[in-house]
């Protein structure tokens, strides 16, 4: 790796930490209209995986996608538009917090149906195996999702067909309110790998080189013709199952406090003083400059118009 | 000219289709060597091999996905769901997930996939296996709704069906399959809302679809004898609609009969007759009549069976209330 491979790490996970936290203060103050999901918490994961992607790579994420977007590249200000609800965001308005894509990078959508992206990312990796494009495709989800049809269905098929694809699970030990241990008997996901005779790997997901480390090698293979892997990564969601929602309900105090002493950004940054990697100067000058871009993605929705209410009637089908 | 089975004219359809743009594959459960139930899709394999002739595992969610996500990133996938009845696993993808991608993403994405899918009973296939579930699916934007009732037109419709960039639901009936019909040699396309007028009549309009067609024209031919002249329409594609046809013809003959397989209640006749109701009940001199299947499950044995579902008389009985 390299000092500026190491420098986007932090910026990434910078970036979503920073985007998610100005989204919810705007929901909180009711500038934003829905509900939004945040991963504050979980920034290493989608952040670690798409450090290997090539450009033209895809993902698909969930809900809860925005640091999954961020992380493959998306433009902050399109997606704070987006939340605004307002024409200029990726999907003119219509698709939300929960439904942001931007095909020309990479990033096939967001699925608001818990499990439902699987299957769909599956496709994806048929037309690239079909194709022989070499692309390869990461389909993020959680834990609650690794319960769904959609997942075993989904998992079998990449698994028969070989297609290139990462799994990764996004393991925030909670599906809404439900507690792993509440909503499944195994603690690994990665276990479930084994049913359909792929690789699976449990991952501190709180380590973003632990996860870009874990993914390389699963995006090696799946792009070498080697088949999906199925990467379980342990995680943590800060806030609760959406802004506003204060989560404490069913989760102790005591269990998210030993979480955020684990904290992926802290603990990362730490380690880039330490080893040398970057000096103080340097990551404050990313630190501002993320800044920067999250108040200026403010500023362009707010500078942006909202949709004509005609527009309702346009996008239903395609037209010729 | 030469006459064909209708699955035959699926088979062309797909094969032609197939040589013409090598981004068209069909996916689904035992297409391949064994050629799908109805045997639509025998010999596509030893032309194109197994990549492009995909058998899948029992998993119509994972299936649907799969061509919804190849399609997004430039495939034109042909999914087969071997029954409607079957499509209900996977009402997620096709209704959470394909009709709405194409919106959600302000345009972007374009889920250029067709949905074939079989319906209808008359064969005793009981409940679950010969549903005529084309409302469920009627009801939901972002979907196109084909049901071809002859071989001419099915050949025509799937190639159009094929070539459109939005996701298309093709509702074949399983007692059409072995039913022989002019097909020409050439190539042809009929685009989706485009109704046929399938006879030509001054005294009674009858809107039919799918195998009711066949039973529309028995009952017109039957009542001409008679000297009632009967139109009968098959408006093809149900989303989107030809209503200018349809309208057109209630305004020459200022009645309405509507005929479909599925149960009466919130139907598509229920659909249609809400359109005419609004757009031209000036023109009507009697109540709009429905000619439809009890609303019941499709019962197993034949008395039963012939009792739920509309037919040639049943179809007469109605022409004739809408006479009164």
């Amino acid at each position: 790796m390299e000092k500026k491979d190491y420098l986007w790490l932090y910026r990434k996970m910078l970036e979503i930490r920073r985007f998610e936290e100005k989204a919810a203060e705007l929901y909180l103050k009711g500038e934003l209209p829905g509900f939004l999901h945040s991963s504050i918490g979980q920034e290493a994961v989608p952040v670690g995986a798409c450090s290997v992607l090539r450009p033209d790579d895809y993902i698909i994420s969930t809900h809860r996608g925005h640091g999954d977007i961020i992380a493959k590249g998306a433009n902050l200000n399109r997606m704070m538009a987006e939340l605004y609800g307002k024409r200029t965001g990726y999907c003119k308005g219509k698709g939300g917090s929960m439904h942001i894509a931007d095909l020309d990078l990479g990033i096939l959508g967001a699925v608001g149906v818990v499990g439902s992206c699987i299957p769909i990312a599956n496709g994806a990796a048929l037309a690239a195996q079909m194709n022989r494009s070499g692309q390869v495709v990461v389909a993020f989800f959680g834990d609650g999702a690794s319960n769904t049809g959609a997942f075993h269905e989904a998992l079998n098929m990449g698994a028969t067909w070989n297609l290139p694809i990462v799994y990764v699970c996004q393991n925030n030990c909670v599906g809404l309110s439900t507690p792993q241990c509440v909503h499944q008997k195994i603690k690994d996901i990665s276990v479930r790998g084994a049913a359909y005779d792929i690789p699976g790997e449990t991952v501190d997901g709180m380590d973003v080189l632990a996860i870009r480390t874990a993914c390389e090698k699963a995006v090696d293979q799946a792009r070498s013709g080697g088949g999906p892997t199925l990467i379980e990564a342990k995680t943590y969601r800060y806030l609760g199952h959406f802004v506003g929602e204060p989560g404490t309900d069913y989760r102790t105090k005591e269990e998210l406090e030993s979480w955020k002493k684990k904290d992926a950004i802290d603990g990362y940054r730490n380690r880039l003083l330490r080893q040398k990697i970057a000096g103080e100067d340097e990551l404050a000058r990313i630190e501002a400059e993320v800044e920067e871009a999250v108040r200026q993605s403010v500023q362009y929705s707010l500078e942006s118009p909202d949709p004509d209410p005609r527009e309702t009637l346009e996008d239903v089908y395609v037209t010729v | 000219m030469r006459t064909i089975f209708f699955r035959e004219a699926i088979y062309e359809a797909l094969r032609e289709e197939m040589i013409r743009d090598p981004r068209v594959f069909v996916i689904g459960e035992d297409v391949a060597e064994y050629g799908g139930p109805f045997k639509t899709t025998k010999g596509l394999l030893q032309e194109f091999g197994k990549e492009r002739v995909r058998n899948t595992p029992i998993s119509e969610s994972a299936i649907v996905g799969a061509g919804l996500g190849a399609s997004i990133v430039g495939m034109r996938p042909v999914i087969d769901i071997s029954y409607i009845d079957f499509t209900l696993c996977c009402t997620d993808q096709i209704i959470n997930q394909v009709a709405k991608i194409h919106y959600m993403t302000g345009g972007k994405a374009k889920p250029s996939l067709v949905i074939r899918t079989e319906g209808g009973a008359g064969r005793s296939s009981a409940a679950q296996h010969a549903q005529s579930l084309e409302a469920l699916y009627l009801h939901i934007p972002g979907l196109c709704l084909v049901m071809p009732s002859t071989p001419y037109d099915a050949k025509g419709l799937l190639k159009a069906a094929i070539r459109n960039d939005n996701p298309v639901m093709f509702i074949e009936h399983k007692l059409l399959y072995n039913e022989k019909g002019e097909v020409p040699e050439g190539e042809y396309l009929i685009p989706l809302g485009k109704a046929d007028i399938k006879r030509t009549g001054i005294g009674v309009t009858v809107v039919a679809t799918s195998r009711m067609v066949k039973f529309a024209l028995e009952a017109a031919a039957e009542l001409e004898k008679e000297g009632i002249s009967v139109e009968v329409i098959d408006p093809r594609s149900l989303v989107p609609l030809d209503e200018e046809t349809i309208l057109n013809s209630v305004r020459k003959t200022h009645r309405l009969v509507i005929v479909h397989e599925a149960c009466k209640r919130g139907g598509f006749g229920a659909e249609l007759a809400a359109v005419v109701a609004e757009k031209a009940i000036d023109y009507l001199d009697a109540p709009i009549i429905r000619v439809a299947a009890e609303d019941t499950p499709v019962p197993f044995a034949p008395v039963l069976e012939n009792f739920h579902l509309p037919d040639k008389n049943k179809i007469v009985a109605g022409i004739r209330r809408a006479l009164e």
